[in-house]
């Protein structure tokens, strides 16, 4: 299943936060976001996932899911929305369960998607017993389980310590090559784009309006740290993003 | 570190953390009430406290033995206890659902805020001879009047419990295209649960000042009827015996709530 935005607008109000967004999101790819802080990345993401409707311009689902498809369009959230009061089974449980699936059948996928994240060992924790790494990986099993279409990811590793987030991107690029999922990947972080993109689309200061799509060839798995053509395109990426970043700055002071 | 200061003290760094979370100390309540009842006692015995002012705990507990081994304790506590339950649950479960109804809908929290906030400052003990026309001199007035006070007090706990759910939550629901009715029982009602137990540690505080209200007309057996029998007798003693068992059922309710809690809420930090 692919997405497709044609010249897609928002506004909240008199704000102005989305310009004529026109994006591919193909099925099986990884399209990273970045951005200026507050140029509509999370808004943008919230429209693809239909939680909000667009001022202008449409969203179009090509193609239908697959049939085992629980949830096409599934999310997963910056501070990892995981229910306090249930175990890290009845997390992932809680959305099956609306499905119809129960007992034997929903053990059988929690278990599979805990073996997956590896976190088998924890089925039973509540949420405060777990590291933010873990809660993240919860989340992501939690997304597993109703075997989505397309992934929307708003800063999923944001909230992490940096080795934490590196081992995650890791979990990541193993999953994908594993089973190719589609993704859309909102992040502030430029060695997270490059290291996780098939395509990178560079949004400009508010309103958002698509700067530049840089395209990575490297597949996933070869992409190492330290790679020269990574930090080639990272360094690109920043050239490009500078300029933005400054005059978004520059703006909140005046406010 | 500054050059100037070549005296080299050496200190422990002062300990500014601690306090500001309770943690259970069980026998410190039992004590407080172990020493003023003793306190009590000696004043009385001595003669420094009239028995005018306050009689001995010691009578008072030997009027309790009379109560109990005459069976009426068993008579008033049962029927107190009936209307107490039989109240407090209309008027809490009746609470929460309207509570939840206001925390959800614009339309009903438009409609029925005004009337809750108009409700709430009434003085229930006043409506009694109202309620009585209305539902009988019997059992029914006294329910009606436990479930009304309980009601409002629940109200008010229970849709701002609800307005307090974090809201990201919910969103995490409908991503996952959970139904309506499964976000309200698996998001909202148990992420509103700490608020409505808390509220009803009032409301059932207040059912019980209630009851006692309840039994001022026409009841023959209760708790409420033999406080108000023995204060127009000026009987300290069973006046005392009667209030003594008012407070044992209130700290008995809380510590029931309290259980309740550590068994719903383990989930929070
Ligand atoms: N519900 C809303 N109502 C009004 N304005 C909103 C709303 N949500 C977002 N905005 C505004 O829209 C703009 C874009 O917000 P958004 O959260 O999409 O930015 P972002 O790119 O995700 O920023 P960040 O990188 O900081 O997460 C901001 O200026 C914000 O103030
Ligand atoms: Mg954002």
């Amino acid at each position: 299943m692919d997405i497709r935005l044609s010249a897609v607008s928002h506004h909240y109000d008199q704000t102005e936060v989305l310009r004529d967004i026109s994006l591919e999101i193909p099925s099986g790819k990884i399209v990273c976001i970045v951005g200026p802080s507050g140029c509509g990345k999370s808004t943008l993401l919230r429209l693809i996932g239909g939680l909000e409707q667009p001022s202008a311009g449409e969203i179009l689902q090509i193609g239908s899911p697959p049939a085992d498809c629980l949830n096409p369009l599934t999310y997963i959230f910056q501070d990892f929305a995981l229910l306090p009061w249930r175990t890290v089974r009845g997390n992932i449980s809680l959305v099956l369960e609306d499905h119809g699936i129960h007992g034997q059948a929903a053990g059988d996928i929690i278990n599979d998607v805990l073996a997956r994240t590896k976190l088998s060992d924890f089925a039973d924790a509540l949420p405060k017993q777990l590291s933010g790494g873990m809660k993240q990986r919860v989340a992501i099993a939690r997304a597993l389980a109703v075997n989505p279409a397309v992934m929307l990811m708003d800063e999923p590793l944001s909230a992490l310590d940096s080795q934490t987030r590196e081992l995650l991107m890791d979990d990541l690029v193993n999953l994908w090559s594993r089973t190719p999922f589609t993704a859309v990947y909102v992040t502030h972080n430029l060695a997270e784009a490059v290291r996780l993109g098939h395509s990178i689309m560079v949004m400009s200061r508010r309103p958002g309006e698509i700067r530049e799509i840089v395209h990575l060839d490297t597949p996933l798995h070869q992409r190492g740290l330290g790679d020269a053509e990574m930090e080639e395109k990272q360094k690109y990426l920043w050239h490009l993003m500078r300029e933005e970043a400054r005059a978004a700055d520059a703006e909140l002071v005046h406010v | 570190m500054s050059e100037t200061s070549n005296a080299a003290e050496i200190r422990h760094v002062p300990f500014r953390g601690g306090g500001f979370a309770p943690s259970p100390r069980r026998w410190v309540g039992f004590a407080v009430f172990v020493v003023l009842i003793a306190l009590a006692e000696i004043g009385t015995q001595t003669g420094f406290i009239t028995p005018l002012t306050l009689p001995k705990p010691s009578d008072v507990l030997k009027t309790f033995g009379e109560l109990y081994s005459s069976g009426l304790l068993w008579k008033h506590l049962s029927v107190s206890l009936s209307r107490l339950v039989v109240g407090a649950a209309l008027g809490a479960s009746a609470g929460i659902a309207v509570g939840v109804m206001i925390g959800l809908f614009s339309y009903v929290r438009a409609g029925l805020l005004p009337l809750v906030a108009a409700l709430f400052p009434i003085p229930k003990i006043a409506l009694l001879p109202l309620f009585v026309i209305w539902f009988g001199i019997d059992e029914g007035s006294k329910y009606a009047l436990i479930a009304f006070g309980t009601f409002t007090p629940t109200v008010v706990a229970t849709y701002g419990a609800v307005d307090n759910v974090d809201r990201n939550l919910i969103r995490m629901g409908q991503s996952f295209n959970l139904s309506w009715m499964s976000i309200v029982r698996k998001i909202v009602l148990p992420g509103a649960m700490p608020g409505i137990l808390s509220g009803l540690r009032i409301s059932l505080a207040i059912a019980i000042i209630l009851l006692v209200a309840a039994e001022m007309l026409g009841a023959e057996y209760g708790i409420g009827a033999y406080i108000l029998e023995a204060g127009s007798l000026y009987d300290l003693e069973r006046l005392f015996v009667g209030v003594a068992i008012l407070s044992i059922l209130g700290v008995t309710l809380s510590a029931c709530i309290g259980m309740i809690e550590r068994r719903l809420l383990r989930w929070r930090v």
